[in-house]
Parts: structure tokens; C-alpha cells; sequence
């Protein structure tokens, strides 16, 4: 018997994998959860291209005129702001979530190309801290591990109030991945789901949060750059009441943001994508005339020095990535094939973080597992490819004409996509329309 | 004794001047007068000093306290002793909100009443109430002892894990995988530890205990009613 094509129309409601979610749900009983950001199109950096130097403008020779990359963070308040070489930075990613090679691979790639890495939500590691020469410490609802002495060890002091893949949610770790010394570091029973806190536990509201500030700085005698990091749903106003707040760095994570545990349904539908949080943030700024006063990291779904570039145009002084560098130490490498397939999964597909059996031994706590990244070669894979993303901003930049990438500047970028062109706020390519610009 | 009056000086010059001190100071007794409300006053101490305040203080008093003995002869306003680590926090008033919020260890002393949240995410820390503590207090306790002589508002212990609670009122209402247990022995002899260490006169007998149930520790279909 031969299907009719007739009767085998697919159903843009109902397509196959939706079909196979509700029998899922319907089978197992609890919301799908997994690791990495959005898998969906989104308007992205993707949609935006840059104008090189023409008539009107003239480039930079390569390898020749030099295009500096140095970014100062923290330079409101702060004693001592953070010197970075770079504009790359690496996201807050728990020890729990990853392996200890793969905390000590980013400390050691980050040291070597002079920027900094961060903690997560479980504390900071000796590890850590001994391999990373600037590490920023993240100050989270759950508070796991939180301390006064790695406090004041640390180069920066994030407080989270979210990110981008669950703006609103708290943090979350499964059983799997609730080790001896990972429990042991969050005050935890072992084996136990945890479900971290979504509120911080001493304040709620912008007027409590500057007076948390303000004892953040008073414990670490006003030395060290105050960070906050939202996810994106609301960052124009957002933005403005960090700086109200206090804060010397506002870090803003868009929805292609990435994390180690989440339900699908958060990371696929709350949140605004990366283009347009970056343009609020920027715009927030600005409009209380703090843009470069109060800097401002944007992260989620970043790339590519291409993308470093385009937001750096679009008034970022810096970006942050999670999901890519992991990439970088292996995650979704064609290797262990079969261990990918055990999770049911293949390379290029998996988003398993969750389970803890990660094929390369980057977010995982079994020690056979996390073996299979050798904190040497994982430090060099990152450091190359920090390497490249810088290489590659720079590349743009001396096409634009610019001597240090933090001239790039929104009139040098336009739009490839209608959608893009208002979220970004730059003009559709060959038109001078920016869609929406009135209407902000 | 030090004296710093903080309607002369800021809490800047006197976090700074506690800060400073060597590790074998002599000056260990420090009293601060006219606080005035002021917010993380005397915060981050790391060395066994005695500091006594006289009046009222604003937020996150003693915040992250370690080692340090610090009395408020007065009221405390949101997170007194927030994430201290060890040492010995009293408040001879009331404690507003969050008092001792994610505490990892020490002892916290509240002679008067502790608001909402009290004890919440705490994490190690005794804390010892001489009145009664209001709704979703110890909320996601983790570890450490929450004796409270009075009553304690709704929600009491909501989602908490192997901390352990101790009333000796009433309870307005349980939050979820929040039990009364079993007062033994063993539990007795520690509540009257505390209390003897706190200085409140309360007899051990009368208290009852509350812990987790343990069932939302995994994810079960059949607990969705709970989440
Ligand atoms: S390869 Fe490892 S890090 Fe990458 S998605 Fe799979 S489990 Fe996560």
C-alpha cells in the first residue's frame, strides 16, 4: 500500500515534533527539561551587516595600523575597575553545572588573553580562582556558597537578578549532577533536585537593591566594580534602575542565552531576543547620559567576532559568552558518538547538560566523564577561539576605519530584515527607514 | 573602648576604621552611637571585635559577619546578620524582615519580634528569637536551628530542607513539605543549648519541632500540586 501524498499533508499546528512533545509530556508526566538556550529564529546579529570604509570613509591596513581592543569595566565607582585586553568575556557558569576541568579550562583561557571569567550559582572554586587572574563573583537569589572572603578575593562582584534563558526563574540542578563536594558547597542533601530561589532572600524592588549596593561596597571597602545582570524582558527600564541603583556595570542576557538546566517551555518563551535588549539597554543609557559611564555588557547567543563587532557598533562596551565557549572546550564535538546516543541525542543536536552524562566532560561531576577534558587543551580550544573573535572584530573594525573597536558605532551597520532594522534600530540596508524609531 | 558617632562620622569611616584594624589590635571594643537608621553598619567584620550600638539601624546590620560580636541596643531593619558566617549577632528590639537571611553559621539573638522571612535560606546559622516571627519564615532553610519562643506567621518553613525549626506558640499554618516532627531527646538538650547560649530564660519542654518531609527533594508528577 502507497501513502497518498494527499493524506500525508504535515500539519503546521500539529507538525511531528510537536506531536512527539505531547506524548512526552503525556508519558513521563513533568515539563521537558534541558540544557543550552533557544533553538528557534530569532532576529539576531545574523540580520545586520556593517559598512566598510568607502569613499566617504577610509579603512585601516591590516596587520599594519593597529586596532586596540582594551575595555576598562567598573570605572563609575569602583577603586579598581576591571582592565581587560579583550571585549569577550566569559558568562557566569557554575562549578556543579561544569566539570572542574572545564571551570579551570575557562580561568586558564581567560587569564591567558586577559579577560575575565565569572562564578556561578554555587560558589567559587580554588580552582578557579587559582587559575583565573580576573574572576568576577556572582551574588545570587540562592546565595549557595556565598561568602565574605571570596568576596573580597574576587576582581567583581555580580549581583544576578536573571538571565536571559529564564528571565524570572531561578536556578536549577538536577540530581544526577548534585555530587559530594557539589553539595557539600550549597549546603545540600546529595541526589536531591535542587530548585534554587528566584528572589534574593534580603531584598526585593530597585530601593532595596541600591542599599544592597551600597553594602556590597561598604564589605569590600567600595574597592571592586558592582555588576548587574538581568535577563532581557523589560531592559530599558531595567537598565535605568541598575544605574539608579548603583551599579558600575549592567550586564544584560538576551533569550539565546544559554543555561545548564531549565524547562523548555522558559527558554523557548519568556524573554526578548539579544538585538533589541542590547538596543534598550543602550537607548536606557543614554537617556540618562551614563552610556560608557556606566558600562555595559551584552550576552546571549554571541558567536563570532562578527557579532562582537555588531554589538559593540550598536553601543555594548563589551560581550559575554557561556554557550560558545563551551563549545569551544568540545561541547557537541562528533566524538564518543555513542555516549550521544545513549542520551538520545547526536552531536550537533545535544542540549543534555542536565543529565550530567556529558559525552565531553564539560558539564558533567562524573569523574570518569569529566576526565575527557584535559584542562590544557580545553584552556588552548578557548583561548584560540577568543583569539579569533578578537582577530575577527578587529578585522571589521579597520574596515570601518576605526582604531580601536570601541568606535564602532550604530551608523555603521544597517539591516537586513525589516524586523531586525526596529529591533536593532539601524536602518534597512539601502533605505535611510529605521522601522519603529518614532514610536520609541 | 572606641567610640564612633555616626552623626558626626559616616558609616563609610566607620566600616572603614573596623576594616582597617590589624589582625592583633588591641582596640576590640568599639561602641557606635547615634546609627540613626543607617544601613550595613559595622558589615564584613572579620576579627572577634565587641562592637556595641546604641539606637536603631537601618539594613543588613552586621551583614556578613564573621568572628565579631555585635549588639544593637535598639530595632533592626531588613536583613540583620545577613550571611553570617560566625560570630554572635543580638538585637536587644525587633527585627524587621529577613533577619539572618542565608546565615551560614553564628548565632543571631532577637530578644524582641522578627517580621517576615525570618531565618529564610539559612544556610548553618542559629537564630534565636525571644518573641514571635512572621509568615514564610525559614523559607528554603538548607541547615542550622530556628528557635522561636512566641508564635510563628503562615507558611512557616515553606520548602525547606534540613534546617530545623523550634516553636514554642502557635503556628499560623505549615508552607508546603514543611512537617511537624518528633521532639526527642537529643533535640530538647539542643534547644536548651541554644536558648542557655541566646540568655533567654524559655524551658526546652515546651517547644515543638518542624522539618522537611522531604517530599519535593525530586520531581514528581504527583506532588504538582505542591510546586
Ligand atoms: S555536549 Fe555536553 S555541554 Fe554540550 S550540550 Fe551536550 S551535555 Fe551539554
Amino acid at each position: 500500500m502507497t501513502i497518498d501524498p494527499r493524506n500525508a499533508r504535515p500539519s503546521a499546528a500539529f507538525p511531528p515534533n510537536v506531536i512527539a512533545e505531547i506524548q512526552r509530556a503525556a508519558d513521563q508526566g513533568i515539563y521537558e527539561i534541558r540544557g543550552l538556550g533557544t533553538k528557534r529564529r530569532l532576529p539576531s546579529f545574523d540580520d545586520l551587516l556593517l559598512l566598510g570604509a568607502s569613499i566617504s570613509r577610509y579603512p585601516l591596513e591590516g596587520y599594519r595600523e593597529k586596532c586596540d581592543t582594551d575595555v576598562v569595566l567598573g570605572t563609575r565607582f569602583a577603586a579598581k575597575p576591571l582592565e581587560l585586553k579583550i571585549p569577550v568575556t566569559i558568562a557566569g557558569m557554575s562549578f556543579g553545572s561544569l566539570s572542574a576541568a572545564a571551570k579551570e579550562s575557562i580561568g586558564r583561557a581567560c587569564t591567558a588573553v586577559g579577560t575575565s571569567s565569572t562564578t556561578g550559582d554555587g560558589g567559587m572554586t580554588e580552582e578557579e580562582r587559582r587559575a583565573s587572574k580576573l574572576l568576577v563573583y556572582q551574588v545570587l537569589p540562592s546565595r549557595y556558597g556565598l561568602n565574605p572572603r571570596d568576596l573580597r578575593r574576587a576582581d567583581a562582584i555580580e549581583v544576578v537578578i536573571g538571565q536571559g534563558a529564564k528571565p524570572g526563574g531561578g536556578g536549577m540542578l538536577l540530581g544526577q549532577k548534585i555530587s559530594p563536594r557539589v553539595a557539600k558547597m550549597r549546603t545540600l542533601p546529595e541526589g536531591i533536585d535542587q530548585r534554587s530561589a528566584c528572589r534574593h532572600p534580603d531584598w526585593t524592588g530597585p530601593d532595596d537593591l541600591t542599599i544592597k549596593i551600597q553594602e556590597l561596597r561598604e564589605i569590600t571597602d567600595w574597592q571592586k566594580p558592582i555588576y548587574v545582570k538581568v535577563g532581557a524582558s523589560r531592559p530599558f527600564f531595567d537598565t535605568q534602575l541598575a544605574v539608579k541603583a548603583g551599579a558600575d556595570v549592567i550586564v544584560v542576557d538576551g533569550m539565546q542565552g544559554g543555561t545548564g538546566a531549565t524547562q523548555d517551555v522558559f527558554i523557548e518563551h519568556v524573554g526578548i531576543p539579544t538585538l533589541p535588549a542590547l538596543r534598550q539597554a543602550v537607548d536606557a543609557l543614554v537617556d540618562l547620559d551614563m552610556h560608557r559611564k556606566v558600562q555595559l555588557i551584552i550576552s546571549g547567543g554571541i558567536r563570532s567576532g562578527a557579532d562582537v563587532a555588531k554589538a559593540l557598533a550598536m553601543g555594548a562596551d563589551a560581550v559575554s559568552i557561556g554557550s560558545a565557549a563551551l563549545m569551544a572546550l568540545g561541547c557537541n564535538r562528533p566524538v564518543h558518538v555513542a555516549d550521544y546516543e545513549a542520551l538520545g541525542t547526536a552531536p550537533g543536536h545535544c542540549h543534555h547538560c542536565h543529565t550530567g552524562r556529558c559525552p565531553v566532560g564539560v558539564t558533567t561531576q562524573d569523574p570518569v566523564l569529566e576526565k575527557r577534558l584535559d584542562p590544557e587543551q580545553g584552556a588552548r580550544w578557548l583561548r584560540n577561539y577568543l583569539s579569533v573573535m578578537t582577530l575577527e572584530a578587529q578585522t571589521i573594525a579597520r574596515a570601518c576605519g576605526k582604531t580601536h573597536v570601541l568606535n564602532l558605532e550604530p551608523e555603521d551597520l544597517v539591516a537586513t530584515t525589516i524586523e531586525a532594522a526596529a529591533m536593532a534600530g539601524v536602518p534597512l540596508a539601502g533605505t535611510n527607514w529605521v522601522p519603529g524609531r518614532d514610536l520609541r | 573602648m572606641q567610640t564612633v558617632d555616626l552623626s558626626a562620622e559616616d558609616v563609610r569611616a566607620l566600616n572603614g576604621r573596623l576594616h582597617a584594624l590589624p589582625a592583633d589590635t588591641n582596640e576590640r571594643a568599639w561602641r557606635v552611637v547615634n546609627p540613626r537608621g543607617a544601613h550595613a553598619v559595622a558589615v564584613g567584620l572579620t576579627q572577634p571585635l565587641d562592637i556595641v550600638v546604641e539606637g536603631h539601624v537601618g539594613y543588613y546590620c552586621a551583614g556578613m559577619n564573621e568572628a565579631a560580636s555585635v549588639v544593637v541596643r535598639g530595632h533592626c531593619g531588613w536583613g540583620v546578620a545577613e550571611n553570617m558566617m560566625s560570630g554572635t549577632v543580638r538585637v536587644t528590639g525587633n527585627a524587621s524582615q529577613s533577619a539572618g537571611a542565608s546565615g551560614h553559621g553564628g548565632l543571631l539573638v532577637i530578644e524582641g519580634d522578627a517580621g517576615h522571612r525570618c531565618g529564610i535560606s539559612m544556610k548553618g546559622i542559629d537564630i534565636v528569637v525571644g518573641g514571635s516571627i512572621g509568615a514564610f519564615s525559614a523559607f528554603m532553610a538548607q541547615a542550622g536551628n530556628l528557635v522561636v519562643c512566641g508564635d510563628a506567621g503562615e507558611n512557616l518553613g515553606d520548602s525547606l530542607y534540613e534546617a530545623d525549626i523550634y516553636v514554642r506558640g502557635a503556628v499560623t499554618s505549615l508552607g508546603a513539605d514543611c512537617v511537624e516532627k518528633e521532639m526527642t531527646v537529643a533535640d530538647r538538650e539542643k534547644v536548651a543549648a541554644l536558648l542557655a547560649r541566646a540568655g533567654i530564660a524559655a524551658d526546652a519542654a515546651g517547644f515543638r519541632r518542624y522539618g522537611s518531609a522531604r517530599q519535593l527533594y525530586n520531581f514528581h508528577v504527583d506532588h504538582a500540586d505542591s510546586y
